[in-house]
């Protein structure tokens, strides 16, 4: 009877030391990762290739998720705002929608897709196959050499890919607006840049930069940590991706709650 | 730090006084190590001295690798020893840590080569890491080690995915020996390789342990290989080193279950767990 009581406890307890366990070396891998970054050497050969990885070759899917976001984003509260004949506001809530939120979690998301995955499988696969032990005995530090470029270089590059985002998500916005809508050009831009605040961008860049680092440590950390062969690598670029989205949005929703619930 | 002497061997009274034994180069004590339930290392005790060549024998997952591992550092143990030069390296700081890895090279059994690069910067990879060598002298560097493992120096442009798989042997043997070390692991240096070549790489880490003075701890499975690169064999059975000796003699210790390896007899204290 006791037995019936206790197991589940016991099993929660277990899961929660678990889970325990986990944020803390995640914590610890993080920190160590960073004070790497203000210690010499610094791979800039490597910092170089994962920012091109990350910043140019996703430009493309960032680029066509902004333009269609920015172009729904039109569409959608044009048959929404027309009930309350507040059409006019339209590039407002393009321009503010955009460069706070859906600029930022959009990119962020789709490169935690790409890149996440990129960096646990490659990574993961080095581990099994000895590779990280075999940096060690080369006299390279492995958090040096692996991880401390990549954090970087998704720090860096997230927000760079967030400006491009909001721009062309501005401009799909209003290549609906003008030749759909019926708007005239130069008032849609003109209310577009009388809304668009400094704030609104620099927060969402900020933002960006947030998650440029979760997606980044997330997938360095599943794949130092992958075990146990293809399998034990394909689990650690799910986990990596799967869990960076997870806390984009939960990382989002802190940050806007920071910056803006004042 | 000296071995401990026995009590009875006070030096004083000793006439004429013997020669203060040397300090090992590798030293373990009661080094232990399990996986879960599995208890891999129960207790190995093993000295290799300076500037000779120690080949550990066992069977298939009898631990050498693990063994090699606990001495680099890549696997913690559970208990025991490990000293290098007489310095315990369980306990070291991650400096000297860093400094003592300096001196020593690896083979790793499957190779372990980056396959993110091209084969000249593998083999030089350790000189560039310490920056003993530009990177504009280290295809020259590359192709001088690589010639010393029998491949051609346009070997050197390919990727280690291009390699056969005793390429790709060969050029994690020259990665490890590249830099020169003081101390060399060879985890199955000749396995994969054709028996002409396996030669020519026995000949090369006696080369490195005779001219360059190296110490070398390998692992094989072939009797002749280890004939040519031990001066001593020391056999992993069931966790620990259950003979320790010359390894000419190998074949013929008068230790059972070493004879029976080393002569791969299918009778014998060693029992194979095959199902019937
Ligand atoms: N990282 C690890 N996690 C769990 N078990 C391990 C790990 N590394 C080794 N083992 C186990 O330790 C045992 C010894 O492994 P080891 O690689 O040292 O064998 P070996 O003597 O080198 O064998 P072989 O001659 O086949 O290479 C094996 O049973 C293996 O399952
Ligand atoms: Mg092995």
């Amino acid at each position: 009877m006791d037995s019936l009581i206790l197991d589940p406890l016991a099993a929660l307890g277990r899961a929660t030391l678990a889970a325990c366990r986990t944020v803390g070396g995640v914590a610890l891998f993080a920190l160590e990762a960073i004070s790497h970054l203000l210690r010499p050497p610094f791979y800039w050969r490597l910092f170089w290739r994962a920012f091109v990885e990350i910043a140019w070759f996703s430009l493309p899917v960032v680029a066509l998720t902004a333009i269609f976001t920015g172009m729904v984003l039109a569409l959608q509260s044009y048959t929404g705002f027309a009930r309350f004949n507040a059409q006019s506001t339209i590039a407002s809530v393009v321009v503010i929608s955009l460069t706070r939120e859906l600029g930022p979690v959009l990119a962020a998301l789709m490169v935690a897709g790409r890149i996440g995955a990129s960096f646990a499988a490659e990574i993961g696969t080095m581990r099994v196959t000895d590779q990280i032990d075999a940096l060690t005995t080369l006299s390279t530090n492995p958090m040096k050499y692996l991880v401390a470029p990549r954090i970087l270089a998704a720090v860096i590059a997230l927000p760079l890919l967030v400006l491009v985002a909001d721009i062309l998500g501005v401009m799909g916005g209003w290549l609906i607006g003008t030749y759909k809508l019926g708007f005239v050009s130069v008032a849609y831009l003109k209310s577009t840049f009388d809304f668009m605040q400094a704030e609104d961008v620099i927060s969402g860049l900020v933002k960006a930069a947030a998650f440029g680092f979760v997606i980044a440590l997330m997938g360095t950390w599943c794949g130092y940590n992958s075990k146990g062969g293809a399998q034990g690598v394909g689990g650690a670029t799910t986990t990596a991706v799967v869990v960076s989205s997870i806390l984009i949005l939960a990382l989002d929703y802190v940050l806007t709650e920071a910056f803006f619930a004042r | 730090m000296r071995d401990v002497l026995s009590p009875g061997a006070d030096p004083a009274i000793l006439a004429p006084p013997a020669p203060a034994p040397a300090v090992p180069k590798i030293r373990m004590r009661g080094v232990r190590k399990a996986f879960g339930p599995k208890q891999v290392l129960d207790g190995v005790d093993l000295d290799v001295a300076a500037g000779h060549s120690v080949v550990i024998l066992g069977g298939s997952g009898s631990g050498k690798s693990v063994t090699i591992k606990c001495i680099l550092g890549l696997i913690q143990p559970d208990e025991g020893v490990i000293e290098v030069d007489g310095r315990d390296v369980l306990h070291m700081s991650r400096r000297e840590r860093e400094a003592l890895g300096d001196r020593i090279g690896m083979l790793f059994q499957n190779g372990a080569l980056f396959d993110s690069l091209p084969v000249w910067e593998n083999v030089c990879f350790k000189l560039l890491a310490q920056k003993r060598i530009t990177r504009a002298r280290a295809r020259d560097k590359a192709a001088e080690v690589l010639a010393q493992v029998g491949l051609a120096g346009s070997v050197g442009d390919l990727s280690p995915a291009e390699l056969s798989g005793g390429m790709q042997k060969r050029v994690a043997l020259a990665r490890a020996i590249a830099a020169q070390p003081d101390i060399i692991f060879f985890d199955e240096p000749t396995t994969g390789l054709d028996p002409i070549m396996g030669a020519v790489i026995d000949g090369l880490i006696v080369d490195c342990v005779k001219r360059l003075g190296a110490t070398a701890v390998s692992i094989t499975h072939d009797m002749a290989s280890a004939r040519r690169i031990g001066d001593t064999a020391a056999m992993l059975h069931k966790g620990h080193i259950v003979w320790n000796g010359p390894a000419a003699a190998l074949g013929h210790t008068g230790n059972a279950l070493v004879d029976q390896f080393a002569n791969g007899e299918r009778e014998g204290p060693i029992q194979m767990e095959l199902r019937k």
